[in-house]
């Protein structure tokens, strides 16, 4: 059974359709990549999953768990990493993670705060408030906010804005290692790049609809998808 | 437990708050500023103690919901920074209790915000003290009033661009029960009636706080989402 099925989803905002027969099925350990276009009805989408959103029709299943009958339980199974970070900058790192690890309530706190904060490599600033770090290394703490309570499912919503190609690098080891535990990762992107590199499937939504799916094997080159991508976005060859 | 996360999001709150002092020390000097410049206003008639009996407990009222009206407007839209909101709507517990958290905060600030003004209200008015239990109650049932509706039409105007004009315009007509019942009692006990004397005022507030704190809980989730 698929950790994540979306049959005939359908959102609009008052009368603008946003998103129109959405359908896909994510198996347990997949990374998909969903590229698409300004406006395209990507964030609406990854909103939709994360219960932030209620669709207008149709069914999504996260984990087992309708996002509408039982939202808890969805947001219980995901982990969210936006390039919004979440963080409050006048608590100190630890101080983030204990609240959040709190709202989850999760057991062995303190010893699962050392465990994630270890993992994204911020051990030596864990007192320090967020308002001191970089970008890079809020995005970082982001994650660990993101794991601390063990998802199945990560959801990456543009996770490489603001990032400069260190940071990015540090940023995709993690998202690999993340892979090796098989945690399921759906990532909106503009980056075809970084974006097909990390996948094991891609989609190009476009107006609301997916027009492209293909596994990462069938593609020979990002040249060649970049090339597909704007012929489907835009019309050009 | 809904109450469990309402204390987390109200200790976070708190925490945040004491490290800066932003909203504590703006609130503060505001309601004292009220206080002094309508003392200053009134120099020439404090001898007269019908007149500032009948006008002192609104300019203490004002101050205070003035001076709240600071705290409320930042409450959800500080939250809107680095997009902790969503990071909170993500957090597997229903979202009353956000509310919840977001009122405990409001009213320990709004607290301390009066704990602050009356001695200074007190001062400058020449006022005796006397009735402070019923005073304390009046100021805690006006002041729970004032947030469960502020906390509510905050988190609705929170995705506005003009939400620091929109919520006094939207919340004041609201408040008319709260503000009239609360001047109207804190006036009665400042000339030192006891409880029998106001307990229509107390009716009210109590049922006034009750009906929006039932309201709050129906709405909140609706008023939350994008």
């Amino acid at each position: 059974m698929a950790l994540i099925s979306i049959e005939e989803l359908y959102k609009s905002f008052g009368n603008f359709r946003v998103l129109q027969d959405i359908n896909l099925e994510v198996e347990k350990g997949e990374f998909v990549t969903i590229f698409g276009p300004n406006g395209a009805g990507k964030t609406t989408l990854i909103k939709i999953l994360a219960t932030l959103v209620s669709p207008t029709s149709g069914d999504v299943v996260v984990n087992g768990f309708d996002v509408r009958e039982k939202p808890i339980d969805v947001r219980r199974s995901i982990g969210v990493i936006s390039h919004d970070t979440y963080l409050y900058h006048e608590l100190t790192a630890v101080e983030n993670l204990r609240f959040y690890g709190q709202m989850y309530e999760i057991e062995c706190i303190e010893e699962r705060i050392r465990d994630v904060i270890s993992r994204v490599g911020l051990a030596h600033r864990r007192n320090h408030r967020v308002g001191t770090f970089s970008r890079g290394m809020k995005q970082r703490l982001s994650i660990a906010r993101a794991i601390l309570h063990n998802p199945v499912i990560l959801l990456l919503d543009e996770p490489y804005t603001g990032l400069d190609q260190h940071a990015s690098a540090i940023f995709d080891k993690i998202m690999q290692q993340l892979g090796t535990e098989h945690i399921t990762r759906i990532m909106i992107s503009h980056d075809i790049e970084r974006g097909l590199e990390l996948c094991n499937r891609a989609f190009i939504l476009n107006n609301g609809s997916f027009v492209n799916e293909v596994t990462r094997d069938k593609i020979s080159s990002i040249e060649e998808y970049r090339g597909v991508y704007e012929h489907l976005v835009t019309g050009e060859q | 437990m809904i109450v469990n996360h309402a204390l987390y999001i109200a200790y976070k709150d708190l925490k945040t708050e004491f490290r800066t002092k932003q909203m504590l020390n703006s609130m503060i000097i505001f309601s004292l500023l009220v206080i002094i410049i309508f003392s200053f206003s009134f120099a020439d008639f404090l001898t007269d103690q019908d007149l500032i009996t009948m006008v002192a407990p609104g300019i203490l009222w004002i101050s205070f919901l003035f001076a709240g009206m600071l705290g409320l407007s930042r409450s959800f839209a500080g939250e809107k920074e680095e997009g902790c909101l969503d990071g909170l709507k993500l957090c597997p517990c229903e979202r009353t209790s956000l509310f919840q958290g977001k009122v405990i905060s409001s009213t320990v600030l709004m607290f301390i915000m009066e704990l602050f003004t009356i001695p200074l209200f007190i001062v400058l008015f020449d006022y005796t003290i006397t009735g402070i239990p019923l005073l304390v109650l009046i100021i805690l049932l006006g002041t729970l009033g004032f947030m469960f509706v502020g906390t509510l039409l905050s988190a609705l105007t929170v995705n506005t661009r003009t939400r620091e004009i929109l919520l006094p315009v939207l919340i004041f007509p609201v408040l008319i029960p709260v503000i009239i019942s609360s001047v109207t009692a804190t006036s009665k006990i400042l000339t030192g009636v006891g409880f029998a004397n106001i307990t229509e005022e107390i009716q009210i507030l109590v049922i006034y706080d009750v009906i929006f704190f039932i309201v709050a809980q129906l709405v909140f989730e609706y008023v939350i989402e994008d």
